[in-house]
């Protein structure tokens, strides 16, 4: 007897058509033009291009930060464009980590508290949300710094806690807005060797917008926009 | 929800902001505690001079002993009542009384009012309340007078061995008296009749008349009020000294209410203030925040109870300070008798669980705006902030 193959994941992130347009006043800026896009869960896309050529709004609607102005954005089986604002918070705490460009830590907040908000979101008891932290911080090698602040931690330790929080409630897609722009070479390094190992050893799945093309070689397929359109 | 911590932390981090808010807020909650630790002070001074099983009996229609007349066959026909308490020596404990104003020297130039008791031989028996801490009582037929505690050193004259002089006559002190802080302690006791002929007043102003127990008072005012031989109306004594309060209690509880309503609104801006700062300086936190998952009413929640936080901070400052003034002991006069009456700052768990409440609402208030634009923030223009 033969056997039925199993059927394909859906994708991750399935954008259909999907512009955005911002009014300044009385004048319309397109800045996203009919975007058709498909990322497979579990993989690590980049998206690259030139300042203002629509990367950082790409990502803001993929996370749900933003909707688009027309088209289909569909991401971890939802519609984003037919949720309201309540929705659209509670469906990225359950979905979406985010690492930002610079870090957005609170700074009277130890790393282990930073690293712990997400978790205030969900059913977890203190105890359980205490094992959290600590397995996100051992991932990302700071156990030694867990009592320590944002102030008193290197730009590089910073992005790591960064990469802890948006770790530690197991999202299913993690959003990278270039985590490596205000970070040496070294301490960038870093930062794509745990983007590594999220994306091949937790299964992943990472967009990542970045400047940089040696930041952009980790990913498994490098997106090129230009002027709001993606090449 | 954003945890109460990280509102605490924030607003240690900017301490002097925070610091000058607080005090501010503090000011406000003194002055509002103050004044209604002063009206109770008030109301415990006079109100505490009545004794549950004693009565007074004044003209109908008069509001204080100062505005009575009580003619003597009046008082001797109360003593016939069989509810009526003896004392030691089994005599009934009614004490006619004259009440009059006096003119003391206090301080220098100044001069205050004082209520001087023309007592009666039952005066003392009739108020267990009232024991003499220095010297003895006044004898009959003298001039010779006690003073109440509070009394003492108002002048160089009002002191155990001094000499008043009044009615251009001179009265030795010769005792001090308490009376568990009550309004007696305002006033000069002296011989009702030598009161009487130097003010040339031969009725008595009032009767204080000393039941078998508190239970009897009511039938016994009752039967006063009914009685067809004399138009006299007769109080409990704590009900009167608690009208004796009331004016002068009421006018300085809603003067400084309206004070501190005002001075609230200035306290609330303070606070808004600080909060607009607060907000402005942690846009980026309050956008991540949106971002990873809280929702609006968590953002704002989050900012009123910091603000909250402020105001509370206020209010156990403000009770603080006022919890201080316990040891201030004022003067003034009861514009309802006319004299002056001494009196404390006198604190009660609800005043100062008011006190707090009123600091932290007032740290609400001032908060809502600056909430109310934090959790309207645009998440992407606060992420880029």
């Amino acid at each position: 007897m033969r056997e039925e193959p199993l059927p394909a994941p859906p994708p991750m992130v399935r954008l259909r058509g999907v512009s955005k347009t911002y009014r300044r006043g009385t004048v319309e800026v397109p800045v996203l033009a009919a975007v058709d896009l498909t990322i497979d869960a579990g993989a690590f896309e980049a998206f690259m291009g030139p300042s203002g050529s629509g990367k950082s709004t790409l990502l803001n609607l993929i996370s749900g930060l933003d909707q688009p102005t027309t088209g289909i954005a569909e991401v971890a089986g939802r519609d984003l464009a037919q949720m309201d604002d309540r929705e659209l918070s509670d469906w990225r705490a359950a979905h979406v980590g985010f690492v930002f460009q610079l870090y957005n830590l609170i700074p009277v907040l130890t790393a282990a508290e930073n690293v712990e908000l997400p978790l205030l979101l969900t059913p977890l008891t203190r105890g359980e949300r205490r094992r959290h932290v600590a397995a996100a911080l051992e991932l990302v090698g700071l156990t030694h710094r867990v009592g320590h602040r944002p102030p008193q931690l290197s730009g590089g330790e910073q992005q790591r806690v960064a990469i802890a929080r948006a770790i530690v409630s197991d999202p299913d897609l993690i959003i990278a807005d270039e985590p490596t722009g205000d970070l040496d070479r070294k301490a960038a390094e870093a930062v794509l060797d745990l983007f590594g190992v999220l994306h091949r050893d937790l299964k992943k799945t990472l967009v990542m917008v970045t400047h940089d093309p040696h930041a952009a070689e980790r990913a498994g397929r490098v997106h090129q926009l230009d002027k709001g359109v993606l090449q | 929800m954003v945890p109460l911590f990280y509102n605490a932390r924030s607003l240690w981090a900017r301490r002097l902001s925070t610091g000058v808010t607080v005090v501010g807020l503090g000011l406000v909650v003194f002055v509002f505690s103050a004044v209604l630790m002063l009206a109770n002070g008030i109301e415990s001074a006079l109100a505490s001079g009545g004794d549950a099983s004693n009565v007074v009996v004044l003209r109908k229609g008069a509001t204080s002993e100062l505005v009575s007349g009580v003619e003597r066959d009046a008082v001797r026909i109360l003593t016939t009542d069989p509810e009526v308490a003896s004392g030691p020596d089994g005599l009934p404990l009614v004490a006619g009384e004259r009440v009059v104003l006096l003119t003391l020297p206090s301080g220098g130039t100044q001069a205050m009012n004082t209520t001087a008791r023309g007592i009666s031989a039952e005066s003392f028996a009739a108020r267990p309340e009232v024991q003499l801490v220095s010297g003895r009582r006044p004898r009959p037929g003298t001039n010779e007078v006690a003073l109440g505690r509070s009394l003492v050193g108002t002048s160089p004259e009002a002191t155990l061995g001094g000499e008043l002089r009044f009615a251009q006559q001179r009265w030795p002190v010769v005792g001090v008296f308490a009376a568990r802080g009550g309004a007696f302690e305002s006033e000069v006791w002296a011989d009702g009749m030598r009161l009487g002929s130097a003010f040339g007043r031969e009725d008595f102003s009032s009767a204080l008349v000393r039941l078998r127990s508190p239970a009897q008072v009511d039938a016994f005012v009752k039967r006063v009020n009914a009685n067809p031989r004399f138009t006299l109306e007769g109080k409990p004594e704590p009900a009167y000294w608690a009208d004796q309060a009331s004016s002068l209690a009421t006018f300085i509880r809603v003067l400084g209410l309206f004070v501190s309503f005002v001075f609230s609104l200035g306290a609330v801006l303070g606070a808004m203030i600080t909060m607009y700062a607060q907000v402005a300086t942690r846009v980026a936190e309050l956008g991540m925040l949106r971002a990873v998952g809280f929702r609006r009413r968590s953002v704002l929640a989050s900012v009123v109870v910091e603000s909250a936080m402020l105001g509370a901070a206020g209010g156990v400052l403000g009770a603080l300070g006022a919890l201080a003034t316990r040891f201030i002991h004022i003067r003034t006069l009861n514009f309802q008798t006319f004299a002056a009456v001494s009196f404390g700052f006198s604190p009660t768990p609800a005043i100062l669980l008011g006190a707090l409440l009123f600091g932290t609402g007032m740290g609400l208030l001032g908060g809502l705006l600056p909430a109310l634009r934090a959790s309207r923030l645009s998440i992407l223009d606060a992420l880029r902030a």
